[in-house]
């Protein structure tokens, strides 16, 4: 009888073993056009040791960091607030959704000239690019996930004897709470997505601003760097709150 | 003074509808699908508009919101919350209504021993409850707050068949002792007539008649009330002569046959069409409700296909699986052999003649 193989969780890290010892190869044997827009991933790696070491990177880490979270937080918090109402009763969400079908498209960089315009170029714009970002999407999520939960479960609910308060506390948001918690997955990378553009257009600090100033000088190791930084913060964002939405359902679901 | 009233009740669906229900009663509302039994449950719950009025012990309460009429409803798919486990479906009602965790606690695990879910209060609905335990929670949850009234909409539906007839006398017996007073939408007669002390039928939005299953049974008032019962054939009774545990020989018109028999003089005997094995060959076993006679008619109604034959100078209607008719190979004309259980023939007694007779016994009791 044949038995389904099992998969080791160590067999996803072996290509990204081989790209890398490629990656280190090709560089060093100069199959690609030099140390100039390749530099080998060991080179990488030193500079990424001495951003850290001398503080360039951890400041403008924390600078991007600081924007996504007030950015985030505060398009989730709201977004999630507004979902509820829109999502509970029909009527503000039949007086709402066009205005927000019609703003929802727009993406969030699209805004950027705008802003610039409004609030200038200051701390504020990058976080407020990252609200719009973040607003939509969980807003849109908390709308639907409250909407389909099951009506018969409101009107036992109902018949048990709670209050439209208690039905909405008790039963229809934490029922809501996997749809919520994709919206939130999905953006939580997104707004680090979102915070590079806005740095690398218009704000002079972040990683996104540090990724500028390295191409502007030539040095691909740094941008490489910022890149994989990049990489891991979305990753981590997003696998957080894949956690999380697991964590809160996986009881019951 | 009844326990649930419903005066003139109209509404998308509802049409004129008088109905009441007394107090422990099981009033079972039949009907086939689209009838409008469910709404009917829902204008009881205040969870759709209408038109007429309902009154819970002689009181109205139209204008009390869902929340404070004090109905459980058990909806037909059970409609546990999945975020919460066994305990915390129990105690909702409860804890909406604000009362001290320790009586919540007591009443809650009084519940759980009653309906014997105990071992289950930690478990969460979609995470190893099977559907009797989930209907058993449900109804737990239903009666915990103490309604008034006790609304079950089709719950055995999606149950197999052997564990919705457990549950169905489970159901009977706790309702009993609860007394509380319940009516019970089904659109399958055989579980009204076990289920309901009285049964009110419903069909395209009215109220077509109520009594108890053997008042509707020998006495429909027209075709829809007659179909939705199976059509019974009935015939009258000539003459009986009791037999021995519980049965008795009675006489038609040139038929004999054994039936049920509680010591009153049998005025009526009913069987469904449903009811009768019907076969090619001579049944083996003893010779008792075995009829034969000719086919007389044959009428396809797919998936079934009814059969009338010809027994004595009566004549009766089977109704078979049109899969299983077709094996028979019988025509119109041929010879069929018939079986009819005694515990399916629905017997009428003659209740001024029973009270008679009763009275009779007593007397001579007596001396």
């Amino acid at each position: 009888m044949n038995r389904p193989k099992k998969i080791r969780p160590w067999w996803g890290i072996l290509p990204v073993a081989i790209f890398l010892a490629l990656w280190e190869g090709a560089a060093r044997l100069n199959l690609m056009p030099g140390q100039l827009f390749l530099p080998p991933f060991s080179v990488v790696m030193q500079e990424f040791y001495y951003l850290i070491a001398s503080g360039v990177l951890v400041d403008n880490f924390l600078s991007s960091l600081v924007r996504v979270v007030i950015g985030f937080c505060a398009g989730s918090i709201v977004g999630l607030i507004i979902g509820t109402f829109m999502g509970w009763k029909e009527i503000l969400n039949k007086t709402f959704n066009p205005i927000i079908s019609l703003v929802y498209p727009i993406p969030a960089l699209g805004w950027l000239p705008l802003l610039m315009l409004w609030i200038g170029v200051n701390e504020m714009l990058p976080i407020t690019i990252i609200f719009i970002c973040s607003f939509f999407p969980v807003l849109y999520n908390t709308i639907t996930g409250i909407r389909e939960v099951n009506k018969e479960l409101i009107n036992t609910a109902r018949t048990l004897g709670a209050s439209e308060r208690h039905i909405l506390i008790r039963v229809v948001l934490p029922l809501a709470l996997p749809n919520i918690f994709t919206g939130l997955q999905l953006e939580a990378g997104m707004a680090w997505r979102v915070v590079i553009a806005a740095e690398m257009v218009a704000i002079p600090t972040g990683i996104g601003a540090l990724m500028m100033r390295a191409e502007s000088l030539i040095r691909v190791d740094i941008i490489i760097v910022c890149l994989i930084v990049l990489s891991l913060m979305c990753l981590l964002f997003e696998r957080s709150f894949a956690y999380l939405g697991q964590r809160f359902t996986s009881k019951w679901k | 003074m009844p326990s649930v009233e419903l005066r003139n009740i109209n509404n998308y669906i509802c049409r004129d509808i008088t109905l009441t229900a007394q107090h422990g009663e099981l009033l079972a509302l039949m009907g086939p699908t689209g009838a409008g039994k469910t709404t009917l449950l829902n204008v009881i719950a205040g969870l759709v508009p209408y038109e007429g009025m309902v009154l819970f012990d002689g009181v109205p309460v139209d204008k009390l919101s869902p929340r404070k009429r004090r109905v459980g409803y058990l909806f037909q798919n059970f409609c546990l919350f999945p975020h919460m486990n066994v305990y915390e479906n129990v105690a909702f009602g409860l804890q909406v209504q604000g009362l001290k965790k320790a009586d919540i606690e007591l009443r809650v695990r009084e519940l759980l021993r009653l309906f014997r879910i105990e071992h289950l209060s930690e478990r969460y609905p979609n995470k190893g409850l099977s559907g009797g335990e989930k209907q058993r929670v449900a109804l737990a949850r239903a009666v915990a707050p103490w309604p008034k009234v006790l609304l079950l909409d089709e719950p055995f539906n999606s149950l197999d068949l052997r564990t919705a007839k457990y549950l169905r006398m489970e159901l009977r017996k706790l309702q009993s002792s609860l007394k509380i007073t319940t009516l019970y939408v089904t659109h399958n007669q055989r579980e009204a007539s076990e289920m309901g002390d009285r049964i009110a039928v419903i069909h395209e939005g009215s109220l077509e008649q109520t009594g108890t299953h053997s008042e509707l049974f020998f006495g429909p008032k027209n075709q829809n009330v007659s179909n939705l019962l199976g059509s019974p054939n009935i015939f009258t009774c000539k003459r009986s002569f009791p037999l021995t545990s519980g049965l008795a020989k009675v006489e038609l018109k040139g038929v004999s046959l054994v039936v049920p028999y509680d010591g009153r003089p049998i005025e009526k005997v009913a069987i469904s069409p449903w009811s009768i094995y019907i076969s090619q060959k001579k049944p083996p076993g003893p010779q008792i409700n075995r009829l034969r006679g000719p086919i007389l008619e044959i009428d396809y109604h797919s998936p079934v296909v009814k059969v009338r034959v010809g027994c004595g100078d009566e004549s009766m209607v089977v109704e078979a699986q049109e899969e299983l008719w077709d094996e028979t190979g019988l025509q119109e004309g041929d010879e069929a052999f018939l079986i009819l259980p005694p515990r399916w023939i629905k017997v009428k007694c003659n209740e001024i003649q029973g009270a008679i007779l009763c009275q009779k016994n007593t007397n001579l009791q007596r001396l």
